[in-house]
Formats: C-alpha cells, structure tokens, sequence
C-alpha cells in the first residue's frame, strides 16, 4: 500500500520532506519511524492524517503521516 | 533593604517612593500587578479616564541570577476588553527595576495641560516626572534618544498607536540589543497613552543588586532549574533551533491553524511562512537563529530576520505573529510579514489584534485575503497616520467587525483570538472562554497537552480532561506570572517534578520563607480568582465566558469540527 510521509524540522536533513512510499499491509507508525531510522523518543509529534496516530497505530493504504520532532512554542 | 513602590500621579505631577504594604509583600510580577488593579482602580472607571492606573512590577525573581526570570508584568483596566489586565513580557526593564528595589511603578491621574507631554525617569531611591519632545516619535527613536550615552538604561515606551489611544495599542520594553519586546495585548499602550506618558526610563546605579537572603541555596536551586530547562527536548533544543515559528506546520498537520478569519484549520501557504522555512532564510541571509529576549534566558527561542540582501528586517518575529499578519489574513509572503511586524513594533500596536482585525476586514471586502501590499499600507498608513479606516483595525477586532457588519469575528471579551482554533483544540477554547485576560494563549497553554504531547496528551478534538487541564495550567501560569518566568519553561515544569522543585527552593531561598509547592499553586489559585472578582465588579458574569456564536454553528475543515462545550461544562471551569 501507499502512504505519504511528511518530515518537520531537523527530521528533514538527510531524507526527505515530503515523499509517498509504497509499504506491505499491517504496517504501523512504528514500521515507518524504523524505517526512516527515527528513534521514537525523539519523534515528538505523530499525526495520521492530522490526528495524533495513538488514535490510529496501524495504518491503511492512502494514509498521510507527518512526523516533528519534540517542539514547542506558543 | 526594602523594596519600594514608586508612584506618579500625572493631575499633580508629582512622584514619590512609599513603603510596600503589608498585604503586597510577598507578590510580584502579574499576583502584584492584578492586586493593584483590583484594590485601587474603580472596576467601573473608563479605562482611558483618571481613575484608571497603569502599574508595571518585575517578577518575585526578576533580577537574580536564575534562569529566564527576567519578565515584566504590566497592568490596568483594559480599554479592549473592559476588564483586568496583566500583559507581561522581556527585555531588560524587570531585572533593572528589582536589582534598583523597585517592586512596583504605578502612574495614576491624567494630566491636566492637554498639551504638555512627559516621561518618568527612576532609578534606585528616585523618581521624576519630567517633560519630553519624543512624544510623535516611533518606538525605535524614542528608544534610541533616551539610550544616548545611557545606552544600559530600561525603556519602556509607547509609540503612535498608543498616543492615539488605539484599543490595540502595545507598551514596548527594549531588550538587550536596543530592539523591542512587547507588552502586547489589551491596550495598556492606550492607558500610558491617556496619561501622557511616552516613556518610563530606568537608570542603573552601580552596586544595584537584588537582595537574597541564603545566597547558596539559591545558587544552588538555580543551577538546578537551569539543567532542568536545558534537558528538556524543547526548552534545550527545540525552540532554540527552529523558535516559535515551528507551530505553523505543527498547527497546519494538525487542522487547527486558523486561515482567513477562522475559516479553515488548514492554510496552503504554510510552508511558504513556516518555522523550517524561516530557519533556512535567517542562515542564508546571515540573520540569527537564536536570540535571547533578556540576560539570562537559557532557551533563548527568538531570532533576528534580514532582508534578502542581509539587513536587519525584524527580530521577536513569532508564531502568534506571522499566524495573525499571515495564515489569518491569508498571506504567504514572509518578507512582507517581517516588514510589517517591524512597523508595527514602532508603532506600538499589537500585532495578534492587528491581524485579526485585517482578517475581519478582509472578510468584509475592504480589502482581498493574501493582500500582502494592502495589510503593509493599512499598517503603514493607515494606522500610523490615524486614518479612520487606521482608527478602526487600531480598535481591535470586535469593533472592526461591528463597523463593517461582519459575523465571523473571533473575540473573547472583546479581544481577539490567537493562532488555534477553538473547535480543533478544544482545551485552548476552554482558557479564551474563561480566562479573565478575554482570548489569551498563554494564560493556559493547553496546546502543550493537546497538540504537542508534553504534560501528557488530551485529544484535542475531544471535549474530556480540557476543562481540567486548562484550569492546571491557568492556575500554575497565573504562579509563573507572579515568580517572573518566560512561560517557555513551562515544558521543563509540566514534565519533570525536579523543576518546580527548584522553583520553590529559589523563591524561599531570595525571600527566607519556607513556602510548599501547593502554596505556590494556591498563590496562582487566588490571582486568578481575585481577577476573575474585579472582572464582576467591572460587569462581567458568565455569558462573558464564551466563545463566539459561529464556533458552535460553522465547522472547522479540515475536521469538520464544532465547539461543543455547554455553558454549563464551560462555567464549571471555575470550581476550585
Ligand atoms: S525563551 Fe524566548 S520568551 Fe522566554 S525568556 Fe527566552 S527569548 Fe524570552
């Protein structure tokens, strides 16, 4: 299946900012941040298709997930 | 050594120093402003009228050697919102006022010469009023000429917009490099403009230092609070690297970045304004990235902005700021949003009010959404030069829309939104209903929970836990405010015990109190209740704790959201 990956700040360097990658079913949030070599601590911000991905673990074919470090500012 | 209260009172043109009375003692920063406010100001009084006062008072820990403690708390009536006010903000004014023993300025009465204007000049065991020629001069001059062979002087200062007594108008504070930190919302710039007052200078007297009373606990609990603030992924790096600016495509992914007047939670532009491409320019154009607002700020989230050919353009150039001028107004060109944001620091007029009032204009057709050139002139003419379509957006929001007929206009208690969208984060509506400042972010930042997974996550598009977590934070704001802490330690103090630890340590260790952790939350408790209780002197009840009619009838795309709260779930924000 497909799934658009969109990288924020220094997540950036060295990949990507936005690409679609072809991936096998079942594949979770967890899959992807491997597979972009991403340590989960420092993935501050998941959103799957704008929610934060604890609503949505695994993903489904078409699904948009963008990933931030940890931030913050206000 | 005692610190002091000094005051002016502009119908006699006299200034004296007077003791602290006892109930003021232990306050400082907003707990001190708001206590001013509400035992010596008529709730009643035209904000712009004599009976109205303007207090400014350093933090509990201004001035020491501790870790972003150096903001500046002002406060009155608000002529935005009709109600208290607290605006806080850098630059180098607090730390000078408490290492001169100054716990409080307070300019009360209007001068009688309608045509004589004036500053006060203090510093340790003086103060005078006296008459200047600055007045009709922007923020940057007026700093510039008082700084003149004084160059290590506090300013505080109004420009155009608050000589005209403009609703949004803003008191500036010069930070460490002669620029210019905002006390931006409510319009207290109007209230110093009322009073004729252009400028308070500040003048440091060698040996000025602020007394503390265990100097090694203190030390101590500082360094402690410092590693705390460095550790943490956003204090410690976060906002240094990319600044507040990061929020707009955090707030873009998440659907809940306000565009065109409160139409979308989704802007098209984002990328052209975002943190990561203003990251990319201020390198390339030899700005700098990172950038402290006083001495001693350790997170240090703010940035200086050239131009393309590499001069200064802008510096403090925020998220609120570029979501105001930008996202809201529908506007992707982020070299006009710096120009504009420059101007309007000279000017003096807050830049969240100004750009919700051009968006409502927008919405009403006076001029096009993403009209980059008409938001410069409107800026750069109109309100400079006080035009009436200038006097109108100098208004703020809620007039802007009342004069042009528009429905969309997102106020609370007359002042405007800031850069979330209440029906996509809900938590943040729950602190623009309730807080006592009218629309205010930072007076309980909820987006930390909802939006960036620090403190825990609450689901942003879920009514549980929001009512909760933003009475939490309002109340521990409401104590930062008091100890003179950048909100921006916030992060470090929401997810790790060892810094509010410190925190309590330095506030005993300064004072030689042996306050607790729940005193310091119970301290916020009651400022915020004691500005809550002058808001209903002054007329207020709870149907002033809601947010605007459309919210609830028109959804936010791309979520398609609502707000949903009851008035009933709303008011009971206020049990505790
Ligand atoms: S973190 Fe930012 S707002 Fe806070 S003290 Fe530092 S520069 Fe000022």
């Amino acid at each position: 299946m497909k799934i658009r990956v969109k990288l924020f700040a220094q997540f950036r360097k060295n990949r990507f900012k936005e690409k679609e990658i072809e991936v096998s079913e079942d594949t979770s949030v967890s899959d992807i941040l491997k597979l972009l070599e991403i340590d989960e601590k420092e993935a501050g911000i998941i959103f799957v298709n704008g929610r934060h991905f604890e609503n949505k673990p695994v993903l489904e074919n078409g699904d948009q997930v963008s990933i931030f470090p940890v931030v913050g500012g206000g | 050594m005692n610190d002091k209260i000094y005051r002016a009172d502009l119908s006699t043109l006299k200034a004296w120093i007077e003791d602290v009375p006892e109930n003021l003692n232990s306050l400082g920063g907003r707990g001190l402003t708001s206590a001013v406010v509400a035992s010596e100001v008529e709730p009643l009084c035209h904000p712009l009228g004599k009976n109205n006062k303007l207090v400014f008072a350093p933090g509990l820990l201004s001035g020491t050697t501790a870790a972003n403690t150096g903001r500046l708390s002002a406060g009155g009536k608000s002529p935005l919102t009709k109600g208290i006010k607290e605006s806080n903000s850098g630059g180098t004014s607090a730390q000078l006022f408490a290492r001169a023993g100054i716990k409080a300025l307070i300019i009360e009465g209007l001068p009688e010469n309608k045509n004589e204007y004036y500053g006060i000049r203090i510093r340790k065991d003086s103060i005078e009023i006296e008459k200047t020629h600055l007045w009709g001069k922007g923020n940057f001059e007026t700093i510039e000429a008082l700084s003149k062979g004084n160059e290590k002087c506090g300013v505080i200062s109004i420009g155009v917009a608050g000589e005209m007594k403009m609703a949004a108008a803003n008191i500036s504070v010069k930070d460490p490099q002669g620029k210019i930190r905002s006390l931006g919302r409510g319009g207290l710039g109007a209230v110093m403009g009322s009073k004729h007052i252009k400028y308070v200078v500040v003048e440091p007297s060698e040996n000025d230092q602020v007394h503390v009373e265990d100097p090694v606990k203190f030390k101590e609990a500082a360094k402690k609070f410092a590693k705390a603030l460095m550790a943490h992924p956003v204090s410690g790096e976060g906002l240094p690297t990319y600044g507040t600016n990061i929020l707009t495509n955090v707030l873009h992914e998440a659907g809940g970045l306000p565009t065109r007047n409160f139409s979308s939670g989704n802007f098209e532009g984002h990328d052209k304004i975002s943190g990561e491409t203003m990251h990319d320019l201020i390198e390339e154009r030899g700005g700098k990235v990172k950038h402290g607002c006083h001495a001693g700020c350790v997170i240090q989230c703010s940035q200086v902005y050239n131009d393309k050919d590499g001069n200064y353009l802008t510096s403090g150039f925020e998220y609120e700021t570029i979501w105001a001028t930008g996202a809201n107004c529908g506007i992707s060109d982020l070299d006009s949003l710096a120009y504009a944001d420059n101007l309007m620091d000279d000017i003096g007029i807050d830049t969240i009010e100004t750009g919700a009032a051009v968006a409502v204009a927008m919405e009403a057709g006076v001029l096009e959404f993403g009209d980059s050139k008409g938001f410069v002139k409107i800026v750069e003419q109109d309100i400079k030069n006080g035009t009436p379509l200038g006097r109108i957006i100098g208004a703020g929001a809620e007039v802007t829309g009342k004069v042009f007929g528009v429905t969309r206009v997102p106020v609370v208690k007359g002042q405007a939104l800031p850069a979330y969208d209440p029906r996509a984060v809900k938590g943040i509506g729950i602190t623009y209903a309730t807080s006592p400042m009218g629309a205010d972010h930072t007076a309980g930042y909820s987006v930390t929970s909802n939006i960036l997974s620090v403190g825990g996550f609450i689901d942003p598009l879920k009514k549980e836990g929001q009512i909760e977590l933003s009475r939490n934070l309002q109340i521990a704001t409401a104590s930062l405010d008091t100890a003179g802490l950048c909100i921006f330690t916030a992060f470090a103090i929401l997810d790790n015990a060892e810094a509010m630890e410190a925190i309590v340590d330095m506030l005993n260790a300064k004072s030689g109190s042996s306050i607790t952790g729940d005193d310091v939350m119970s301290l916020g408790a009651s400022v915020l209740k004691m500005e809550r209780e002058f808001n209903k002197r002054a007329g207020f009840n709870e149907k002033d704790d809601r947010l605007p009619e459309f919210f609830s009838l028109e959804k936010c795309p791309p979520h398609n959201v609502i707000w949903d709260f009851t008035d009933e779930e709303i008011d009971s924000f206020w049990n505790f």
